[in-house]
């Protein structure tokens, strides 16, 4: 840490190895006493320009480093790379692929239970930045049930390599339905208690509530996605206004900011944006049941197209040689909108991969929503963004 | 709040691209449709007219623009050519994908500078957003934004040279006095051929 004294104002760099920043995000802050009048996201410590490896790989090389833009998510991330490819190969009739019904329902079940795994970190992490210890193990306790359900399926805790162009790579394991409905059960009684222990805690709320509010005009101009946006009270959400892969059929609620902390609360606060990935988490359970009742049986042969699970063989012919053109799809992350622009030159190799993540969008509010602050509150804003570094600086 | 931002308070009817492409020739006779061979169509726009458009865009309410939800920078050196006689195109190319959340429809916007002089205006007072998807641009394409009030590196170190996603890019020899160079690799093809 560096400090530089100008006159009454102090300038001093907050990270790059604050535990609060979550990964290595430096700030450059300036503060009058305890109260912040500037500050200046430094980012890039964790740059391994994987849009630059994206144009020397083949497409479906790819999807392992999708799992490092963001490994918090990383089914999510996979899901938005392989549905991308899969926009463009559909923009052509002959490089169309049809997805096996199974594949898509395994591909929504999983990148919810990742959705909710990320969100238990985002909050536990937001209250163990805040102080309270105890509610993190909570809700990480509940992470590595789910961690379990990837491992035994696909092998990895953390970063998955699970889904590929055509579909996914592996069938679920036996007996995996029953074990993923008696995990929802149980998550739903742990929310009770996670939500006893913390949420409803006066001196919690009253820490967060009104604390750096985000406007609805200002989360839009500054390109606040997902639960971010949604605190805000923007009811927009990609699953259900501009749907991809078969969410369409699901029925769920989208969770809105309504100032829950009470009297001083405001909407776009720093609680509205906690209570807000606590409520979608109930959402996701919905859609995860859902999925379970309908979801065919497995048909024991990985290209039927009801039952099976991928379309290795199709995929690999397609990707040859895909359409020449450029598509941009966007894809629900826990973090918000994953953005992939895809350029193709008609070749095997990517010509252009554009990805666009919520983090790096997210850090873009901070020069206009840090000054007025207390230091103190900074940490509270970092963990209330639920900022993952990996996916900043990609 | 604002009322059109919040839930089934009126959402707008969804343009198509056609409306779209002619209410911006109105206003803007120099803006061009154009479309790629896989039928994505978008609307070209000459650079030093790009924050003026993306001001219409964003303030009419038919077309409402409110939200930046990418900006990509390409560079054309190695693009294929629509047909072979047509000439080789060197351009950098800022592609702006946008979308309405009153109106739920998508527009892209492209423009197009040469590669000598990549200039296009910048759209950082209409979105905020864009001055971090602007400073990402120059970083890694050189793409320069006339009228961004902080235009500099945001994820490569201050001191590096050369923007790597641009085609002609030379990878460095050292950095900081470190080697770079592994064996078996080539600078020339690029280390992961």
């Amino acid at each position: 840490m560096n400090i530089e004294r100008d006159g009454d104002y102090i300038t001093l760099s907050m990270g790059p190895h604050h535990p609060a920043t979550h990964g290595v995000l430096r700030l450059e802050v300036t503060t009058d006493g305890e109260v912040l009048t500037a500050c200046k996201p430094d980012v890039g410590y964790l740059h391994r320009s994987i849009e630059k490896i994206g144009e020397n790989l083949e497409w479906f090389q790819f999807v392992p480093y999708t799992d490092r833009v963001d490994y918090v998510c990383s089914m999510n991330s996979n899901h938005a790379w392989v549905c991308a490819v899969e926009k463009l190969l559909a923009t052509s009739p002959e490089t169309k692929l049809q997805i096996p019904e199974r594949a898509e329902y395994i591909r929504v079940l999983f990148a919810e239970l990742n959705r909710i795994s990320s969100h238990m970190v985002g909050v536990g992490a937001m209250t163990m930045d805040l102080g309270a210890f105890t509610p993190f193990l909570h809700a990480i306790g509940q992470r590595e049930y789910i961690n379990d359900i990837f491992e035994k399926t696909c092998g990895a805790r953390l970063t998955y390599n699970y889904m590929c162009v055509g579909g996914v790579n592996h069938d679920l394991y036996p007996g995996a339905e029953d074990e993923i409905r008696k995990f929802l059960t149980g998550l739903e009684v742990a929310m009770k208690d996670f939500n006893r222990l913390i949420s409803t805690n006066n001196i919690f709320k009253g820490r967060l509530a009104g604390t750096a509010t985000i406007s609805a005009q200002d989360a839009v101009s500054y390109g606040m996605v997902g639960p971010n946006l949604r605190a805000s009270g923007v009811d927009f959400d990609l699953r259900r206004d501009l749907p991809y892969g078969i969410y369409d059929r699901f029925q769920f609620d989208v969770p809105l900011g309504r100032a829950y902390a009470g009297s001083k609360g405001k909407i776009g606060d720093c609680y509205d944006r906690f209570v807000v990935r606590l409520l979608e988490v109930l959402e996701s359970i919905k859609i995860c049941r859902q999925v379970l009742d309908q979801m065919p049986p497995t048909a024991g042969v990985a290209e039927d197209p009801v039952g099976g699970w991928c379309v290795a063989k199709a995929a690999q012919k397609a990707l040859r040689k895909p359409p020449v053109g450029e598509v941009y799809f966007r894809c629900e992350n826990p973090r918000g909108e994953t953005g992939y622009h895809l350029v193709s030159d008609g070749t095997k190799i990517p010509y252009r991969v554009k990805i666009r993540t919520g983090s790096f969008t997210a850090l873009s509010i901070f020069e206009k929503l840090v000054p007025g602050l207390m230091i103190a509150d900074l940490v509270a804003v970092i963990g209330s963004l639920d900022i993952v570094l990996p996916e900043v600086d990609r | 709040m604002s009322p059109v931002l919040s839930r089934n308070l009126n959402r707008g009817k969804a343009q198509p691209f056609d409306a779209i492409l002619a209410k911006v020739m109105v206003s803007f006779p120099s803006a061009k449709a154009g479309s790629s061979p896989n039928g994505e169509r978008w609307i070209a726009v000459q650079p030093s007219e790009m924050l003026e458009v993306a001001r219409f865009l964003k303030n009419d309410p038919d077309l409402s623009f409110d939200s930046l939800a990418c900006l990509t920078g390409v560079d054309l050196l190695k693009y294929p050519v629509a047909t072979k006689d047509s000439p080789p195109c060197t351009d950098l190319v800022c592609v702006y994908d946008l979308h309405s959340l009153r109106h739920n429809h998508e527009l892209r916007v492209k423009s197009s500078t040469s590669r000598e002089l990549p200039v296009v205006a910048s759209v950082e007072s209409v979105w905020g957003v864009a001055s971090f998807f602007e400073r990402e641009a120059f970083d890694l394409l050189g793409v320069s934004f006339a009228g961004h009030p902080n235009l500099r590196r945001i994820l490569l170190p201050e001191d590096w040279i050369g923007n790597p996603l641009r085609k002609d890019y030379v990878y460095p020899q050292t950095y900081g006095g470190v080697e770079l160079k592994r064996e078996g690799q080539t600078f020339e093809s690029g280390p992961y051929q």
